[in-house]
């Protein structure tokens, strides 16, 4: 190229080809290609037409360059704008060939739940591990001396006949209650002691639409100077009111266990009427939740524990009632069935 | 225990409605099960005089002409046979409601209301009742037990409501005792609380009768094991005539669902709920040498008890015998040979104290109880024993059924039946409630209680009456105190003294629930099934008779045999519960269960077994298989920070090419499979099942083994992926180990694509990894992978012939 006019004439030809050319595109891809048939630094037709700069005489160089900057500039804002337009015309057509019926239904991922006892029992122990409770386990098979005779029970107690008794052995039997924990724990540690003992399985021979043979009890104990039966109703207040709810009550009546005395039956608050009386109260306002007392002397002298010096106080009470209770399950059953449209229905806090 | 207001009524005046009794004895330690209004069902019945009676013709009815003492008299149709003109009669008026019955009219068949009817054309307003009809008993109101209408007294007033006459006005309290209180398993016993907490005189029952100084010759008793007999008194009534019981003792018994048989037997059911100590009448002229001896059975001595049971005895069972043979089984039931009979003009009643524990395990091991049996193994007090005597000798002369000789006879051995000293500290009493009790409550409470306080400053002193053997510390009066005093005045305190103590959950807990969690996070829910389980579950998965779970613990007394062991394994239930499901519709689910088996060193149990914490897992559903359920087992692995690793293995309810062994740190720890194709028949499972279990017992060790962070690599990681071409029989596992162990830069193996097919060869397979090379402390050199990557191949062609695909 030599001179100007010849210059000229190719910047029309290659804008005309541009012009031409773009009208043909249908996608940000062709833009892409098309433009770089014009604008790749080493093959483009314009970056070619720059490299003829070095035959240009030198007073042309300087019109020549800014022929060829202009047209660099204006091709470059032209694909610039044509690759906009493409790019959003593609954009929206991919959206609306994306659109769904956000109506269906979600796409689930696996779940699974804690058994509904494992939650309630979750829960009891927060609470009493909140208050400085050491949580201890409990044994499926105890020996009768544990299970009843350190527990104020000896063998001709008629308090035995209150709990039908599974027998592996004259000496070793499942455990029907889970207050041998205080015996363990009494003869480990002394005062002052605060245990819970969970998940305690325990075992009578009970089968029917309200029993089950097996069953999960809750133990707690303390044993320190001066604990009373107010200290015990305090502490029973605080469980349920986490448990059922601020404002949930408890009574205390009387009632018979060999290892405690006094001994005490609890009851709550309807919570589901607020005490006015409805089904689940049986109309009377409360409902039975757990056994407690003041721990027996001879269970604490059993122990080696002075109970002059100090005294306990102690409860026991069903999770799978409290579960039934909390979450309205209305059948004991249930729950050892494992049964997955029954275990998916429970996720507690 | 049944209680009917009327009875209790003999020893207290109680002037307040039943419900507020109820309230009462709830308060102080009674639970009311049940207040049942005897009459309850019966509204609108009143006495009524037939004044016309005139048969309609072609039928066996009446229609009559009823005054009820209102009005017009009644025009009703009868059907009864015995409906006269001139008698009274219950009339049920329109809009009354009695028990409808079947067609023999005895049969009750709920409640009906009674409307206007028509019958043959006749109107009829209201009902003639019969007993039934108004649930009345022959028992409980002389005539009411007669197949026609009941006929009420000549001086019944026309016109008034029927039910104070029949007895239908009675309330029954269903009383729950608990096991400490034995003395309140009666009538009267009730009646001393009752006294006390409605602070209301106690009266005794009548217990006087005069001895006609007649006396039985030679008539001898001895006990031979007085410890389980500290109190037998016998005593001979004369001139006997058998016959009914007065009415009224009968509807008391009938109230308590005791069925009236004779005057003498009638007596010692009376006295059993009255002062609830069992009684027994022997006849006399079947007493061989006129003696009576108690005594343990002799080595397979027999006796045929009143319901004509035969039972073979043996020394621990104490019988009540003659100078000859067996005549009572202590304390459960006499003997049918002795029993009294229509005929019986001479009667030995006896009272006696058989210790509780030998009543219950003879009554347990023979399988024979009674009223009598159940009274006796909650205990009887000797104060009662001596009490009862009396009264059932007052009751024979009430009943003028006998002549009270003065042959009584009273071995005893000493127990005192006078009240007992109990002195206490008044601060001590308190203490245990938290509370102070003021000290004219405290007196007033105990002297409701017959105890009789003096209080001197903190000096309580009390006298227990002989009755209440549970008595027997300071606490004990804290509990009477405050179940008198009301729990209502506990104030509760939150451990208001106790010492401040850290606690929560051991590394145990904590790491079982982290388990559980990580298993529902995988999508499996927590199931918990029994501790025992049926030795057929161990049939189901074909254990061999010598495999380690066939050496289950058994319960002596399982409530059936289904649950009869205590369980070696988990898998059973797991599969159990899966095949549920599925039977319920749900074909596809996740599930574990973290429990005990019970591994025992020798059997029978000589001392604690193993109870070893167990994981199981189960899988089933069409998109499971084999290694979905190694996931699970792997997030386990991985909450707990640890590796486990996979060996094929053999597990008799496993597919035999689906198995494998766990192990961690190369100790066993458990087992995975798909479970057999005939076991999943036998489940009727639709779809596969996947089971798993792991021993966490053995894991406890690693549960302390805290995360450790690993820092970033300071340099790029390099990847590198590799086909290799092996044996068919050659593991993932093993070329995984072979790349791991080639070079100490590989922190990653991940399989990722497996090829079989004739272009590598029939018996070959292709695995390809994708391998991570992490640097250390400096970057990797030019071409250092690619020498690692040569050393991989190497070792690779050495151990297992394989070789990188072409």
């Amino acid at each position: 190229m030599q001179n100007l006019e010849e210059l000229k004439t190719s910047i029309a030809a290659i804008k005309e080809e541009i012009l031409k050319g773009t009208s043909d595109l249908t996608n940000s891809k062709e833009v892409y290609e098309f433009k770089k048939s014009f604008l790749d630094p080493k093959l483009g037709k314009i970056s070619q037409l720059m490299k003829g700069m070095k035959d240009i005489p030198g007073e042309l160089r300087a019109d020549f360059g800014k022929g060829v900057n202009e047209l660099k500039n204006w091709a470059g804002e032209h694909f610039n704008e044509i690759d906009e337009k493409m790019k959003a015309a593609e954009a929206k057509k991919r959206y609306e060939s994306e659109k769904i019926d956000v109506t269906m239904p979600a796409t689930h991922s696996m779940k699974g739940y804690l058994h509904p006892v494992t939650q309630i029992r979750n829960r009891v122990i927060d609470i009493f591990a909140s208050m400085g409770f050491e949580v201890v386990e409990t044994k499926e098979i105890e020996n009768d001396y544990y299970n009843f005779t350190a527990l104020n029970t000896p063998q001709d107690h008629p308090a035995r006949d209150m709990q039908d008794t599974f027998y592996l052995s004259p000496e070793f039997l499942l455990a029907t209650q889970t207050s041998a924990a205080q015996i363990h724990t009494m003869e480990k540690k002394k005062p002052p002691i605060k245990m819970v003992a969970a998940p305690g399985k325990v075992f009578r021979s009970d089968d029917d639409a309200t029993h089950s043979p097996m069953f999960h009890q809750i133990e707690g104990l303390v044993v320190d100077k001066k604990i009373t039966l107010c200290d015990l109703q305090g502490m029973l207040d605080v469980l349920v009111a986490n448990l059922f709810g601020e404002g949930t009550k408890t009574r205390l009546r009387p009632s018979y266990f060999p290892f405690t005395e006094p001994s005490v039956e609890v009851d709550v608050s309807c919570f589901e009427c607020g005490g006015k009386g409805c089904r689940l109260c049986k109309g009377t306002g409360w409902i039975e939740v757990l056994g407690a007392g003041i721990v027996n002397r001879k269970v604490l002298e059993n122990c080696n524990i002075d109970p002059d010096e100090y005294s306990g106080l102690a409860f026991g009470c069903g999770l799978e009632r409290l579960a039934m209770l909390k979450y309205g399950i209305n059948n004991i059953k249930m729950l050892y069935e494992s049964d997955l449209r029954v275990l998916e229905q429970i996720d507690d806090k | 225990m049944l209680v009917p207001l009327s009875w209790l009524k003999d020893y207290v005046d109680i002037d307040v409605e039943p419900h507020v009794l109820e309230e009462k004895l709830f308060g102080c330690g009674f639970e009311v099960e049940e207040l049942n209004e005897v009459g309850k069902d019966i509204s609108g019945v009143v006495v009524g005089l037939v004044t016309e009676c005139d048969p309609i013709p072609d039928t066996h009815l009446h229609v009559c002409k009823v005054d009820v003492g209102e009005g017009e008299p009644l025009q009703i149709c009868c059907g009864a046979d015995n409906v006269c003109a001139g008698k009274k009669f219950p009339v049920a008026k329109v809009g009354a409601q009695v028990y409808a019955t079947a067609k023999d009219h005895v049969t009750v068949e709920g409640v009906m209301k009674i409307g206007k009817g028509k019958l043959r054309g006749y109107d009829s307003f209201g009902m003639l009742c019969s007993g039934t009809e108004l649930g009345v008993s022959e028992d409980m109101y002389p005539g009411a037990g007669y197949n026609g209408l009941l006929v009420l007294p000549d001086d019944a007033v026309v016109g008034s409501d029927v039910k104070p006459i029949l007895g239908l006005d009675e309330w029954i309290f269903d009383i729950s005792v608990t096991a400490n209180r034995p003395d309140c398993q009666s009538i009267f016993g009730i009646a001393r609380e009752v006294a006390a907490v409605l602070e209301k005189p106690l009266k005794t029952p009548d217990l006087s009768y005069t001895e006609s100084g007649v006396t039985k010759e030679g008539f001898k008793v001895t006990v031979e094991a007085p410890e389980l007999c500290p109190r037998y008194i016998g005593h001979y009534v004369s001139d006997v005539k058998i016959g009914d019981s007065p009415a009224w003792m009968k509807r008391r018994l009938a109230l308590v669902g005791i069925n009236a048989i004779s005057n003498i037997v009638d007596i010692t059911n009376y006295i059993l709920i009255e002062l609830g100590q069992p009684m027994h009448a022997f006849d006399e002229a079947f007493l061989e040498k006129g003696e009576i001896c108690v005594r343990r059975a002799k080595e397979n001595e027999k006796i045929v008890t009143l319901d004509e049971k035969e039972f073979a005895l043996n020394p621990n069972n104490l019988v009540i015998c003659d100078g000859v043979k067996p005549v009572a089984l202590a304390g459960i039931m006499g003997g049918l040979n002795s029993e009294i009979r229509e005929t019986t003009t001479g009667v030995v009643f006896e009272a006696a104290k058989f210790m509780r524990d030998n009543i219950r395990k003879t009554s347990r091991a023979l399988g024979q109880s009674s009223d009598s049996s159940a009274r006796f193994a909650k205990g009887v007090d000797e104060y009662t024993t001596i009490m009862a005597m009396k009264r059932a000798l007052h009751l024979v002369e009430e009943l003028g059924c006998g002549k009270v000789s003065s042959t009584h006879v009273d071995r005893n051995s000493g127990n005192s039946v006078e009240p007992r000293e109990m002195k206490a500290s008044l601060k001590k009493v308190n203490d245990v409630l938290g509370i102070e009790v003021p000290v004219k409550d405290v007196e007033r409470i105990l002297t409701n209680l017959n105890f009789a306080p003096v209080i001197k400053g903190d000096e309580l002193t009390v006298m227990i009456p002989a009755y209440r053997e549970d008595m027997e510390s300071f606490p004990d009066i804290s509990e009477e105190l405050i179940r008198m005093y009301g729990y209502e005045h506990v104030v509760p305190t939150f451990l208001a003294d106790a010492t401040v103590t850290s606690g929560g959950l051991t590394l145990k807990q904590k790491t079982e629930l982290k388990i559980k969690r990580t298993l529902c996070a995988c999508g499996a829910s927590e199931g918990i099934h029994y501790s025992f389980i049926s030795p057929s579950d161990l049939d189901l998965i074909n254990l061999p008779e010598d495999a380690d779970e066939r050496k289950a613990i058994r319960i002596l007394n399982p409530i059936n045999e289904d649950l009869s062991v205590m369980r070696t394994t988990l898998v059973p239930q797991m599969i159990h519960a899966m095949g549920r499901n599925e039977k319920r519709g749900r074909l596809y689910g996740r599930l574990f269960e973290l429990g005990n088996r019970f591994v025992a060193d020798e059997l029978p149990l000589k001392d604690y077994p193993d109870e070893r914490a167990t994981l199981s897992i189960g899988a089933f559903g069409d998109n499971e298989n084999f290694f979905t359920l190694k996931s699970m087992v792997e997030a386990v692995a991985g909450s707990l920070n640890l590796v486990f690793e996979y060996e094929e293995a053999e597990k008799p309810f496993l597919h035999p090419y689906r198995t494998a062994r766990i192990l961690c740190n190369s100790e066993e720890i458990g087992f995975m499979g798909q479970i057999t194709y005939e076991i999943q028949k036998a489940e009727d499972m639709r779809t596969p099942g996947f089971v798993a279990q792991i021993d966490l017992k053995s894991l406890e060790q690693y549960y302390a083994i805290e995360p450790k962070f690993v820092p970033l690599p300071k340099f790029d990681i390099e990847k590198r992926d590799l086909a290799i071409v092996m044996d068919r029989n050659v593991t993932c596992g093993q070329a995984e180990s072979i790349i791991k162990g080639a070079c100490r830069f590989v922190t990653d193996v991940q399989l990722f694509d497996v090829f079989e097919g004739a272009q590598i060869g029939a018996d070959k397979k292709s695995l390809a990894f994708t391998v991570t090379f992490t640097p250390g402390d400096e970057a990797f050199g030019d071409g250092a992978v690619d020498g690692y990557v040569a050393k991989i191949l190497k070792n690779l062609k050495f151990h297992l012939n394989a070789e990188l695909r072409s």
